[in-house]
């Protein structure tokens, strides 16, 4: 065990955790933030995408010793109040069906408009390729993307 | 104007006590950034709210909250039922909440989702419970203004009497109105009307899921909760010795309880649990057949050959009119086994104390998970209580209670509340999956191309009744045999969406479409002919579909599709008819660099009247997008009882590239609502699979289409145009 100092969502969190432990983890069990879903553990399916100083990041797949002072935002703390570009765009679009993966949706495409504020569409696609949807929700989300890209 | 008499009472008892489920949390409709008005809690609204019936409560402040007793999985159940209840209430959908209701068999039927049936199983007492609603309220306003309930008119929440010039919200009137006698019969309104009913309603719950609430099952947490992860046993095999040693060595690991074929490790966190679980030495020994993909095969061919079919449906004399045909083709089809892979894993929270259990997490089958429970512990029923999460997806994994079991298990060994949490490759290889099957098709012609004869014979691994004996073309064909031959296996299977039409859809609409081309007909006209045979000279006896109804999907299809115009797109037609609706599909593919892109799906929907354009949109594009997916990559295989495939890096699931463009069309014809979670899946992999056929003359019998010898020389691909 060995404790760690986390940056997430502009607060300091302290955490006593083994060195492996994915920050998946931390988020979901050491700090309640379980807006950050698990769903593969792999890094294959994206619901566990994070920010790291502003890259999306697979959360499953990075030990927690390997964060340091970087900067982590989650879904909880994209916005204060639910008002990110992107997340107003998901409520217009309306794109959920069952929602578990939406979270990490969210934060690969508010990282993508961060660094392309106006991407094509695809680009888009390349971007959101690396979050799978169970549901099939993709065309409301290359469309949210769209719209948020436009109103951001 | 409809009225009803008949109404489970069931429905309308009244919710005596206003407990919110810990999970539950109220969702304000008021924008965030509109601070003039004051917002009350759910919790503040529910203290004072009075109760009209089990889907109903109103505030004196005029707030309504309306209970869905279905357990939401993306069907969105959880915005369309309060949606009837508004509608019928005529309520400001603004002022409106909603809340998940917890199992109360007591107070609602078929509190599942499964089969597509919530939707039509509660159409019409949905409506009468806001119907009833606003006949008591309507009649309190009378009472009070002393006025004829007849004169008095509401709209949005608002009751108005034209002729006094009164007019007051619904609060101002329940408290009276909750003290009347709802009447038994109760005049529903004209479809014609209907102003929430047939509009875009935004998800209930679209806040929460974009801001990270807690909101799903693996999202519980309580105060001295611990957690589990389990081991489960290869199919087929029973421990023989456990040597935890290593496992308990983790730190963070509390215990190690074995149960049945089962290991669980217990600790604090998950992420312990998940090395510890690696850990573990189990030996296993033989219980029954450990099977392989290969003894599948070979089953599949030894029953199709020798097998005694369990006889479905006969019309006429198929072996008889099969020797005079013209022609006859014949066709094999077979699909994999594929797991339910929702992107939430199974988990479950139990805690039993003595003789009671509670109960909380994601099921499609809350009573299910109650009965199951009760039997294992030998307790009644009613000390258990169900409190249902938002499920993320299920696809009918969460209609079975194995993981609830688990729960329970652990959670009386340990003595203490339990959170089971499966992982992905818990979920791949822990069993309970779309069942194999092979299907064997005979088609007689005769001199004209008229199909005379029709015989399927399929064998399923633990499919039940593999085939869907009154379906089309039965009732079309002067002589049909449908039979279906069960193999037991060790291998775990359950209902998959749309079971057993999610693969029978696809194999008998490329035998079709087979048999069509062999006649030296299009295949969206001999469909036509065929379902003109069914029409005006049915043969034999129960048919499952409406006739017109295909008919009217199938001639639209062609149409938004055109069907045929085009020499440079190369389609594929295909129509099925399940769970009560009717999808018919045409897929679009153009070759590029020698390669068959599928670059568009049409889709032509009746599924009744349409109460939520935006939900009804994304079951159809979810379920093409699943179906065609699944068609694609979706493939599960075993050696000695355990899949080969234990994760999405070697089980590949559809992504947002691989997507085309899919153009929905949804049919008025004026019947109530159908359910739309399962019916536009059948149909999609054979409306692909026609078109592959189409534009390169290959012909696709087994899923996953990526692996067949029919593609091993050139690439097949599904992408965006």
């Amino acid at each position: 065990m060995a404790n760690f100092n986390l940056k997430i969502n502009g607060k300091s969190h302290s955490v006593d955790v083994e060195d492996d432990t994915p920050l998946l983890w931390v988020l979901r069990d050491h700090l309640g933030l379980v807006g950050t879903k698990f769903s593969c553990g792999i890094a294959q399916c994206g619901a566990c995408t994070v920010h790291i100083n502003g890259n999306a990041t697979f959360s499953c797949m990075t030990p927690v010793s390997s964060v340091g002072n970087s900067e982590v935002v989650t879904i909880e703390g994209l916005s204060e109040r639910g008002d990110h570009p992107v997340q107003k765009a998901w409520e217009e679009v309306d794109v959920a069906q069952c929602g578990y993966c939406q979270s990490g949706q969210i934060m690969t495409a508010a990282a993508l408009l961060k660094n392309n504020p106006n991407p094509s569409m695809e680009e888009i696609d390349n971007a959101m390729n690396r979050n799978i949807c169970r549901c099939g929700t993709y065309h409301k989300i290359r469309e949210a993307v769209a719209l948020a890209a436009k109103t951001n | 104007m409809a009225t009803l008499t008949k109404a489970s009472r069931r429905d309308f008892l009244k919710i005596a006590g206003t407990s919110v489920g810990g999970l539950v949390i109220g969702f304000s409709w008021y924008s965030c950034d509109s601070p003039k008005m004051e917002v009350l809690s759910t919790d503040e609204i529910l203290s004072q709210a009075k109760s009209f019936n089990s889907y109903l409560s109103i505030s004196p402040t005029g707030d309504v909250v309306i209970y869905s007793p279905n357990p939401e999985l993306g069907q969105n159940i959880k915005t369309s039922f309060p949606m009837v209840v508004a509608e019928e209430l005529d309520a400001d959908w603004e002022k409106v909440r909603v809340l998940q209701a917890n199992l109360d068999t007591e107070k609602y039927d078929r509190q599942l989702t499964g089969g597509s049936g919530a939707m039509p199983h509660s159409w019409e007492r949905l409506r009468k419970a806001g119907a009833t609603a606003k006949f008591v309220l309507v009649a309190a306003a009378a009472k009070a203004w002393n006025v004829d309930a007849s004169e008095i008119t509401v709209e949005k929440g608002i009751i108005s009497h034209k002729g006094s010039g009164k007019t007051g919200h619904f609060g101002e009137f329940v408290v009276e109105a909750a003290t009347m006698t709802a009447p038994e019969e109760v005049t529903l309104k004209d479809k014609k009307d209907f102003k929430i009913i047939g509009t875009a309603v935004k998800n209930v719950d679209a806040k929460e899921m974009y801001t990270g609430k807690p909101m799903y099952g693996l999202d519980f947490y309580r105060e001295g909760m611990l957690h589990a992860m389990i081991q489960r046993a290869p199919f087929g095999m029973k421990i023989k010795s456990v040597d935890d040693s290593a496992a308990r060595g983790v730190s963070g690991v509390k215990d190690v309880v074995t149960f049945g074929t089962s290991v669980a490790v217990v600790g604090e966190s998950t992420w312990p649990l998940m090395k510890a679980k690696k850990l573990l030495r189990i030996d296993y020994e033989p219980d029954g057949a450990v099977e392989s993909t290969a003894d599948h095969d070979r089953i599949f061919a030894e029953l199709m050959a020798n097998g005694k079919g369990e006889v479905k449906r006969k019309d006429g004399d198929f072996d008889a009119a099969i020797k005079n045909a013209a022609q006859v083709v014949t066709a094999e089809y077979q699909c994999p086994f594929v797991a339910h892979s929702p992107m939430e894993p199974e988990n479950f929270f139990a805690h039993v104390q003595g003789d009671k259990v509670e109960l909380i997490g994601p099921t499609q089958t809350p009573d299910r998970a109650r009965q199951a429970t009760a039997q294992l512990l030998g307790i009644p029923p009613e000390n258990i209580t169900v409190e249902i999460t938002r499920l993320g997806g299920g696809f009918g994994r969460r209609l079975r209670a194995d993981f609830v079991e688990e729960a329970v298990e652990v959670s009386r060994a340990m003595n203490a509340p339990v959170k089971v949490t499966w992982s992905r490759e818990d979920e791949l290889t822990g069993g309970a999956y779309r069942p194999a099957v092979r299907y064997r098709f005979e088609a007689g012609l005769d001199a004209s191309g008229n199909m005379i004869a029709y015989k399927l014979r399929g064998v399923g691994m633990n499919a039940g009744n593999c085939t869907r004996e009154n379906n089309f073309p039965s009732g079309a064909v002067e002589n049909v045999l449908i039979e279906s031959i069960e193999h037991k296996s060790s291998i775990t299977t359950n209902a998959w969406r749309a079971p057993i039409t999610n693969f029978l859809a696809y194999a008998e609409q490329s035998f079709l479409d087979e048999v069509a081309l062999a006649a030296g007909k299009d295949p969206v006209q001999f469909r036509l002919d065929l379902l003109q045979q069914a029409k005006t000279s049915p043969v034999g006896g129960e048919l499952g579909y409406d006739v017109d109804r295909m008919i009217g999907v199938v001639k639209a299809a062609a149409e938004k599709s055109n069907w045929g115009k085009d020499p440079n797109v190369k389609q594929g037609f295909s129509v099925y008819y399940s769970h009560r609706s009717y999808v018919a599909q045409v897929a679009d593919i153009v070759m590029e660099g020698g390669s068959p892109v599928l670059k568009k799906v049409t889709a032509v929907t009746d599924c009744g009247m349409v109460v939520n354009p935006t939900g009804a949109n994304h079951q159809v594009r979810g379920g093409i997008v699943d179906g065609m997916g699944h068609a694609m990559y979706g493939n599960l295989t075993f050696e000695n009882g355990v899949p080969k495939q234990k994760n999405f890096d070697s089980y590949r699931l559809i992504r947002m590239k691989e997507v085309p463009e899919i153009d929905t069309h949804f049919l008025d014809t004026g019947f109530d609502p159908t359910g739309l979670g399962e019916p536009a899946l059948p149909p999609t992999g054979g409306a692909i699979a026609n078109a592959i056929f189409s534009a390169t003359g290959r012909r696709l019998r087994s899923q996953p289409f990526i692996e067949q010898k029919e593609f091993s020389d050139i690439k097949l691909e599904i992408r965006r145009a």
